[in-house]
């Protein structure tokens, strides 16, 4: 078993929502250093199973880093200490053999804990719903190609359409602000013709409902840009300002009541 | 009026507003550095004495100064209420302290605004405050031979209670009478730890600066390859190492000129 790992784990345990959590200790022995974390997490759990104890809960589903769903803030850092990955995409090698690893949840009032290392983060769902889409009326399918797109904006857009949705913008920020995500979304289809009749709606929908959920308010540190795993810049964020503040103060069509009415 | 509040209670809106008391505050910087300068000037305090003088009687900076002081109270107040609203947004934190890339000024606004803050008072407290409200300022007399340009000094002793200042000529020979805040700011800058304060309050300034100036024009969505590098430029010249470094040397000249 030459070059296989001994870890020690901090792991943050937490029945459900309501009970109160705390870290329970456990060793991760004998990995493979070319396990994914999420991999040698599934050999601590086989022993817990095996040895009859509750397995721990965490998020995942793709396992190739583009599904958003496995989180875990990893020694101080969403996703593990490399940049541009997931969790699923951080190989054991990263650590050395005897290292202790604390793996806590993402930290948001507006995302509480399922159990475990898992939260809801269905706040990013009704973001999205919020105005995060195109109408597309029904009818005869155009001809591909027939809306001209410029290379440089298909580029951008589809930039900020690699958002996967993970929260590790949330989770780094130290205002546990969303503004990461939200502009993101907003950006990809800001910047596209097919987003332009919606596109001032939109920025007031998608901001109304990030601040209802709870989000905290961006700071422009840029933690959310050095964690994203898959890149979006803080540009995204001046993006949705501009947008925002052009619908809200210079474009008197477009600035209505999105939260329903006062 | 429900739109002005919706857009104005939004986290952007809030944010809009600490960007532009922000830049605000920054202009004022200049303005006031550029008068100080005066203070390096080896001339008995004439034209420092002169130009406070003109500040604390001409109309038009009257209400700038107001302006000034509403948008230093805003920004404080609108940060603090940042600051509740994004620590609610954590309710637990983390065990490990959070290591991601950012830097250490932006991480710590709220810190160094509260230095600022804090300076603030006591600096106004001690020049401002006692400039116009309080009478134990004296007064300066000037005298300059217009023919020779020469400048004699001397302490006057006002004949009235509530003497302001006076301009006068006589036999070619101009009078200033002035009250005499570099008087002021000679005795407060012969203290060393009254000096450390001023020097640590403006590495404040410098760290503040360094993101907020940047930041602010983050927030007004005013990004753009070409002018970014022009304000990071700005940010971190003008404000973050020139403007902190003039001032911190006035009180550091001053106290070496009293040793």
């Amino acid at each position: 078993m030459s070059g296989h790992m001994n870890l020690t784990l901090k792991v943050w345990r937490q029945k459900n929502t309501q009970t109160p959590g705390k870290f329970v200790t456990y060793k991760a022995e004998n990995i493979s250093p070319d396990m994914s974390f999420l991999e040698m997490l599934d050999v601590v759990n086989e022993s817990l199973t095996r040895k009859n104890e509750e397995p721990i809960y965490f998020d995942h589903d793709c396992r190739e880093g583009i599904c958003g769903s496995c989180s875990l803030y990893i020694n101080g850092r969403p996703h593990g200490p490399k940049r541009a990955i997931t969790t699923c995409q951080l190989h054991m090698r990263t650590f050395s053999d005897g290292e202790t690893i604390t793996i806590e949840p993402w930290r948001s009032a507006a995302f509480p804990i399922v159990k475990d290392l898992a939260t809801d983060r269905s706040a990013f769902d009704r973001i999205q719903q919020a105005g995060g889409y195109v109408s597309v009326n029904t009818g005869g399918v155009p001809d591909a190609n027939t809306i001209p797109i410029p290379k440089v904006i298909a580029d951008e857009a589809f930039n900020s359409a690699t958002c996967i949705g993970c929260g590790a913008c949330v989770a780094a920020c130290k205002n546990a602000s969303a503004m990461l995500f939200t502009s993101a979304k907003i950006t990809q289809l800001g910047l596209l013709p097919q987003g332009q009749p919606e596109r001032y709606s939109r920025v007031q929908a998608m901001v109304a409902q990030m601040d209802e959920e709870g989000f905290g308010n961006c700071t422009n540190t840029g933690a959310c840009e050095a964690e994203c795993p898959k890149e979006i810049t803080l540009n995204n964020i001046a993006f949705m300002n501009n947008d925002f503040f052009s619908a809200k103060l210079f474009r008197e069509e477009h600035a209505h009541d999105h939260t329903g009415g006062e | 009026m429900s739109e002005f509040k919706q857009t104005f209670n939004s986290s952007l809106g809030k944010k809009l507003i600490m960007a532009l008391t922000g830049l605000f505050l920054c202009t004022f910087l200049i303005v006031h550095l550029g008068g100080n300068l005066l203070l390096f000037k080896n001339d008995q305090g004439f034209a420092f004495n002169s130009y406070a003088n003109f500040l604390t009687h001409f109309p038009p900076i009257e209400v700038i100064a107001y302006l000034l002081y509403l948008a230093i109270i805003v920004h404080a107040v609108y940060a603090l209420v940042i600051t509740i609203k994004n620590r609610r947004a954590r309710p637990v934190g983390y065990a490990v302290h959070n290591k991601s890339d950012a830097s250490w000024s932006s991480k710590n606004m709220g810190l160094l605004g509260s230095i600022l803050l804090l300076f603030i008072v006591i600096h106004m407290g001690d020049f401002w405050f006692t400039y116009k409200y309080n009478n134990i300022l004296g007064f300066k007399e000037y005298r300059t031979n217009l023919a020779t340009n020469e400048t004699t000094v001397s302490d006057y002793k006002p004949e009235i209670a509530d003497f302001e200042r006076s301009i006068s000529t006589e036999n070619n020979v101009e009078i200033v009478r002035v009250k005499d805040l570099h008087a002021r700011i000679q005795h407060s800058f012969s203290y060393w730890w009254y000096v450390a304060f001023y020097v640590i309050a403006m590495g404040a300034v410098s760290f503040h600066l360094l993101h907020g100036f940047q930041s602010a024009f983050h927030t007004l969505g005013w990004v753009h390859k070409k002018y970014k590098p022009i304000i990071y430029f700005f940010g971190t010249w003008l404000f973050a190492v020139i403007i902190p470094v003039c001032f911190a040397l006035m009180p550091i000249i001053y106290y070496i000129k009293s040793l």
